[in-house]
């Protein structure tokens, strides 16, 4: 009941107190309205991020194998030619085990592909630049001065952040690449596909075990070949997690303790202002706890004030980066932001709370 | 019995290095329920220091101060504001009231400290400004108020704990003289109705409205003595 009266009092003091001094206590949460803008796009950009993985991890199936090898070159038709194009030689399998779509046209087919036939599937970003007012079915480009007839294109992927994208590919049956750009000393990778992501690393060994046996590797004797996870999955994504983790926690950290001086210096004003109201309230009959926590209210209630301010903010930004990336704001985001607030207010209105409480009543009233 | 009593009080103060002020040099008295003392003296006199150690605002640096028969000179902070919140009740020169509250709220205050219920605590201290006057003002802030008005929140929040003694540091300072003599009309009506005033001041006819005048010098007591009725005697000569 007293603590009760005593919260009640304190809550109504800080709200004449930010009352009275609207404009400076506005300006004094910047610091915590910035920060927690920041931690609240942080964490809806790794939302995002997250979000991704998912779609792709879920767009990994079950049990297709497809082998690729790849190679720079200049595809080109007519006047308009793509420099440096990924061409990959692979068989008719590959559509099932990486998971993309064709916009338009089809894949080749298993004999087209064991026939070594001059056909191609190519991605959007190429089919864009070779034919830019024209359907590309059937059409013939040239991969490096071979003829191929186009029979698909990719649908448009843009890719995250530019890495694992079919946009720039053309993809040609395996025994074609082989004959035109030669394979035998080539490396060739093999796609697999996991049914879960979780078992990824079982599955690693099971490959291994029958690579070895394939290629005749006695115990003992080091592997030939490698076995690289799917880089979008551990290359990608986590360090591009952590980059927006780490800056976002650094922005985050940064504006919050500056937000933090921010309120103990405005608490210390705050106190020295009000050191004659600290005397009266002494003399008649509030303890040094009371004192403190009213104080203690105060920062807290401006922290919680930044704080509000700040989600009212980074609300609308999180629908911009859902343009950008598949996310929403998480709901723990709007808690955890209200904790930091309270603990930025409680943590740098300790001491000048602390100051106001030890007062000395006969000094505080005397003071002018 | 005696609410207050003072043995051999003694009042240091460290001005740094070796210099020391005695602000009171051995204080022994004692006042009884129901008076009405005045405490005078010029500047630098301890006056200011008396009334602080009487009203639990600062502990003595030797001596014993006994109040209502506890030992309040060892006391801790903590234990000093509560005797302030329940026991006495301060009236200030300059109001001292909180200014972004309004008058019943600044008489709710110590209610409030005092850990005093909500409805109770509301009927208490619209009571209480009834009863200076001031029922119609109650939720008016200090700088919508009259000196005088102010002065008689300042008086509502002194009496709404119903304290053993009410501790008045020249309560007329900042008041034309006759919202003044209407202060002290209303202390002498608190006196009648049986509170223990003690008032403090400098100014002679002010504390001729005092039962019992006590005049400090250099941190002691010169005299201590009933005050003669100077204006009643000469009103009634005059008649």
């Amino acid at each position: 009941m007293h603590f009760l009266n005593e919260l009640k009092e304190g809550l109504i003091i800080s709200y004449r107190a930010v009352k009275a001094n609207k404009m400076r206590s506005v300006l004094t949460t910047l610091g915590i309205v910035i920060g927690i803008v920041s931690v609240t796009l942080m964490s809806t950009a790794i939302e995002g991020v997250n979000r991704a993985f998912d779609r792709s991890a879920a767009a990994f199936g079950t049990d297709y194998v497809a082998p690729v090898a790849a190679t720079r070159r200049r595809v080109y038709r007519g006047n308009e030619s793509v420099e440096d194009a990924f061409v990959s030689g692979t068989t008719h399998q590959y559509m099932n085990a990486a998971g993309t779509t064709l916009a338009d046209g089809r894949f080749f087919t298993a004999e087209e592909g064991n026939g070594g036939r001059p056909v191609a599937a190519i991605g959007a970003t190429i089919a864009e630049t070779l034919f830019p007012n024209e359907d590309p079915i059937g059409k013939v480009i040239r991969v490096a001065g071979h003829p191929y007839t186009v029979i698909g294109v990719f649908e448009k992927q843009g890719g995250m952040f530019g890495v694992f994208t079919s946009d720039t590919r053309v993809f040609i049956p395996l025994l074609s690449f082989e004959s035109h750009f030669g394979g035998r000393r080539r490396d060739v990778t093999i796609q697999v596909r996991v049914a879960d992501v979780k078992q990824m690393e079982d599955a690693k060994l099971e490959l291994e075990g029958i690579m070895r046996k394939i290629r005749h590797i006695s115990p003992g004797k080091p592997n030939d070949f490698s076995i690289n996870q799917q880089e979008l999955l551990t290359q990608t994504f986590e360090p591009i997690s952590l980059v927006i983790a780490s800056i976002g926690f650094f922005i985050t950290g940064l504006s919050l303790f500056v937000g933090g001086i921010g309120i103990m210096n405005i608490m210390f004003a705050s106190v020295t202002e009000r050191t004659r109201e600290i005397g009266i309230r002494k003399a008649i009959g509030a303890r040094k706890r009371t004192i403190l926590m009213q104080f203690l209210i105060e920062a807290s209630a401006l922290c919680l004030l930044g704080g509000f301010i700040g989600l009212m903010i980074a609300f609308p930004l999180s629908l911009i980066v859902d343009q950008v990336l598949p996310t929403a704001m998480p709901v723990s985001v709007v808690f955890i932001s209200i904790l930091i607030s309270l603990t930025v207010g409680l943590v740098s209105g300790f001491l000048p709370a602390y100051r106001a409480a030890k007062m000395d009543p006969v000094e505080a009233l005397r003071y002018e | 019995m005696n609410v207050i009593e003072l043995k051999d009080i003694v009042k240091l103060y460290d001005m740094g290095g070796a210099e020391e002020v005695h602000a009171l040099q051995g204080i022994t008295m004692s006042i009884a329920k129901n008076e009405y003392v005045a405490i005078m003296g010029p500047s630098g006199s301890g006056k200011s220091t008396l009334m602080n150690v009487i009203g639990c605002l600062d502990t003595p640096t030797s001596g014993i101060y006994q109040f209502n028969g506890v030992n309040v000179s060892e006391m801790d902070d903590n234990q000093l504001a509560e005797v302030r919140n329940r026991e006495i009740g301060f009236v200030f020169q300059t109001f001292n009231l909180l200014p972004r509250s309004d008058a019943l709220h600044n008489v709710e205050l110590p209610l409030i400290y005092g850990g005093v219920p909500s409805a109770e605590r509301k009927k208490r201290a619209l009571e209480t400004l009834d009863h200076v006057g001031l029922g119609d003002r109650v939720h008016h802030k200090p700088n919508e108020l009259s000196g005088g008005q102010r002065q008689r929140v300042a008086v509502a929040r002194a009496l709404v704990t119903r304290p053993s003694i009410i501790l008045a540091d020249e309560p007329t300072g900042n008041l034309d003289s006759k919202t003044g003599e209407e202060i002290m009309m209303l202390f002498e009506e608190l006196h009648r109705q049986g509170n223990t005033i003690i008032l403090v001041t400098h100014e002679a006819d002010i504390a001729e409205h005092a039962h019992r005048a006590v005049r400090l010098r250099d941190g002691k007591i010169e005299t201590d003595e009933p005050v003669r009725k100077r204006r009643l005697q000469a009103a009634g000569s005059a008649s």
